[in-house]
């Protein structure tokens, strides 16, 4: 197939990447928002449009217990989900990184139980922050489909070997649909390349023993290895995303967009879809004249904590908006390692947290000028509020203690 | 068909020696007798559920593996071998697999009874070229004999412990056999160590048999049934001749005893060579529980006999 336009769902997206990178083994089990691109895999499936074997298991958590037998004998292997899934599966999400198994997970963003929602935000993949996951976001279809392509390269550098996350928000980038640019198909397969898996089970000329008991004398150095896997992914994510946009022609966005920020004075750094509803803000404010700009953060893990310290640096006044909650902390958890990359600063900017979207709470272009109305008012050596909620009733700012 | 000993002294040992395993422990036994049954040239990957097994044989640097084997969790090595079954398929489809391998899936009774029931039953489910074998030591013995789903009625467990006012587990076990034979599999058996033959025989047809395959197989446990390791064999033929643990196959949907005692006996037999079911006998005799277990063991064996067409 070669390069084409397509109106696509994210969903969709997801699956053609998955259908070009023609994994060879897929286990899944369908959850809402998730199950349309499962839906459409196996539409391809049905059709001999990819050589994987599937594995319809009867749960996520057996989801990824099959992808980390699967990865580790040897097969290129995805999966994907959502939510709950992600929540059931976890145990086994931090077997695969410890494993050093590079399994690639679109993971389409909802919210966690309970109460029970199916909407959008990133509870899902903030549980997963600490289990050792490469984690990708993506504003909208189109990077939805480019990550997951190179979510494969990252994962399966000899250099790096962890599973990656794409994360894209359920139903407004899941079910929205968008004019898609899918890659020439035999260009997507020359850039994902031949699977050559390092250590496979089923090589009975080196007999392996995997997941052995690891107690105090080692367990420590294999964490130890999996912190440096995760610092020898910056530079590979990197380079994968400059190769990418040399062979397609796409942006190269590195570990984040930074819209319209090289004068800004205030900006707001946030994750997934709303990213493209902030730039629409900032587009906006700069027609009136305000230094407004963006980061779209596209790696969360590892935390690009220098460059966003640096890409920031000559901002006065900047709000994190976070779509999870981390309780009883200083604010959402994407919050709090920001300002932490910004501690070590000579001048360091103002920060503010901003948390919106629970369970799926729309988030518009005004709740966005009021972050800004209210970065504006820093700006001019107003106060406002450390710690606030965008769109949602009992609006008191809660008291925050350190 | 070569006596099991002769196997033993010249096939392949993919299970070495030197592992931490206790003395006696029916589960080594059994292992080897399972993977004794493979062709020498055939490969085999071994996907282990958390339990004795799995930690005493593989503490990091050392592994007494010879074959590729892995463990993931507690409750899932159905599914993780079904991953790897499946892996190897998609490779050999792909012209990437010149080799010939097969698959064995195992767990104690916690990973399969218990908490692996569902990852089991899934992959049943779905088919894969695989072996699960259960070994079933009657409770988690890897954490000091906690009660499980397969402890039998009665017996003293940790946290279904024997008290003033309790005489240990309440429950009748599990019948895990039933549930898989349920599920419509090719092949189905229950085995012991202590028949080596007869175990030889039915890992041979499971691993040779296409589809999914699972083997129950009583384990006997030194320190938890509190038994000397000079006792395993003599303890699984009891269960076996007590009609406790029946020996049987189910092929294809069709029911057949591989082995039928002489001459049924009590299940006391059985029960007053292990500490775990002293508190019956001692200090006074509970009779009433006795007889409630040999009750349930008859009705089971009534009710096998039935379905293997012997006539009750």
């Amino acid at each position: 197939m070669p390069e084409k336009k397509l109106a696509l769902t994210g969903n969709q997206a997801a699956a053609y990447a998955m259908m070009q990178i023609d994994p060879d083994v897929v286990a899944a089990y369908p959850i809402t928002p998730q199950t349309n691109l499962m839906q459409k895999f196996a539409d391809f499936h049905a059709d001999g449009d990819v050589s994987t074997e599937l594995i319809l298991v009867e749960s996520e958590h057996s989801a990824m217990s099959a992808c980390v037998g699967s990865e580790a004998a040897g097969a290129r292997t995805m999966t994907a989900t959502s939510a709950n899934g992600l929540a059931l599966m976890v145990e086994i999400v931090y077997i695969a990184a410890s494993l050093r198994l590079p399994i690639v997970m679109p993971v389409v963003n909802r919210a966690l139980s309970g109460p029970i929602n199916i909407h959008c935000d990133h509870s899902d993949a903030m549980l997963c922050r600490d289990s050792g996951w490469i984690q990708l976001y993506c504003v909208n279809a189109q990077e939805a489909y480019e990550n997951t392509i190179q979510a494969i390269r990252i994962a399966e550098h000899p250099d790096v070997l962890l599973p990656v996350m794409v994360n894209f928000d359920g139903f407004i980038t899941s079910h929205g649909m968008e004019n898609v640019l899918i890659h020439d198909d035999e260009k997507v397969k020359k850039f994902v390349g031949e699977y050559h898996p390092q250590y496979p089970l089923l090589d009975p000329a080196l007999p392996l023993t995997i997941g052995p008991l690891d107690l105090h004398d080692y367990y420590f150095e294999h964490k130890r290895g999996q912190i440096d896997a995760m610092e020898a992914a910056r530079k590979v994510i990197l380079d994968v995303s400059g190769e990418f946009a040399k062979e397609f022609g796409t942006r190269n966005d590195g570990y984040f967009r930074a819209y319209k920020l090289e004068d800004a004075e205030m900006a707001i750094v946030v994750l997934n879809s709303t990213g493209g509803t902030v730039n629409i803000v900032v587009d906006r404010l700069r027609e009136q004249g305000k230094k407004a700009g963006a980061i779209n953060l596209r790696v969360f893990r590892p935390f690009p904590g220098e460059e966003l310290a640096e890409a920031l640096a000559h901002v006065k006044c900047v709000a994190m908006m976070d779509r999870a909650v981390s309780f009883g902390a200083m604010g959402g958890p994407i919050y709090n390692e920001l300002r932490s990359a910004l501690y070590e600063m000579d001048s360091r900017p103002a920060v503010i947290s901003r948390m919106y979207g629970l369970g799926g709470r729309q988030i518009e272009t005004s709740h966005i000028e009021e972050v800004f109305d209210d970065l504006f008012r820093l700006l001019g050596g107003g106060s406002v509020d450390e710690y606030g909620y965008l769109n949602v009733r009992q609006h008191e700012p809660a008291t925050v203690k350190a | 068909m070569p006596s099991f000993k002769e196997i033993a002294l010249t096939t392949r040992q993919r299970l070495s020696g030197g592992h931490r395993m206790c003395a006696g422990c029916g589960a080594t036994m059994l292992m080897r007798q399972v993977l004794h049954s493979l062709d020498p040239e055939d490969e085999v990957v071994v996907t282990a559920a958390t339990g004795c097994m799995e930690v005493s044989t593989t503490i990091y640097p050392y592994t007494a593996w010879r074959c590729s084997y892995i463990h993931n969790a507690f409750e899932n090595a159905g599914a993780t071998c079904s991953g790897v079954e499946t892996a190897y398929r998609a490779l050999k489809k792909k012209g990437k697999m010149p080799h010939s391998f097969k698959f064995l899936a195992f767990g104690g009774d916690g990973g399969t009874y218990d908490i692996g029931l569902q990852s089991l039953s899934g992959a049943m489910e779905r088919g894969h070229d695989m072996v699960y074998v259960c070994y079933d030591n009657e409770g988690y013995m890897n954490t000091g004999y906690q009660r499980s789903g397969s402890t039998p009625h009665g017996a003293n467990t940790t946290t279904a412990p024997a008290g003033k006012v309790s005489y240990g587990k309440p429950q009748f076990n599990k019948d895990l056999t039933g549930i898989l034979a349920a599920h419509r599999l090719p092949y189905v058996a229950q085995a012991i160590p202590a028949k080596p033959n007869d175990l030889l025989k039915k890992a041979r047809t499971a691993f040779y048999t296409k589809g999914p395959c699972f083997i129950n197989i009583l384990s006997p446990c030194i320190p938890g049934w509190k038994i000397s390791p000079n006792e395993t064999v003599q303890t699984g033929l009891l269960a076996v001749d007590t009609c406790f643990w029946p020996l049987y196959e189910v092929v294809d949907g069709v029911w057949k005893l591989t082995f039928k005692p002489k001459e049924k006996k009590p299940v006391v037999d059985w029960l007053q060579g292990q500490g775990r079911f002293r508190h019956l006998f001692k200090p006074e005799l509970r009779q009433d529980v006795i007889d409630e277990i040999q009750a349930e063991i008859d009705r089971r064996w009534h009710e096998l006999l039935l379905k293997c067409g012997e006539g009750a």
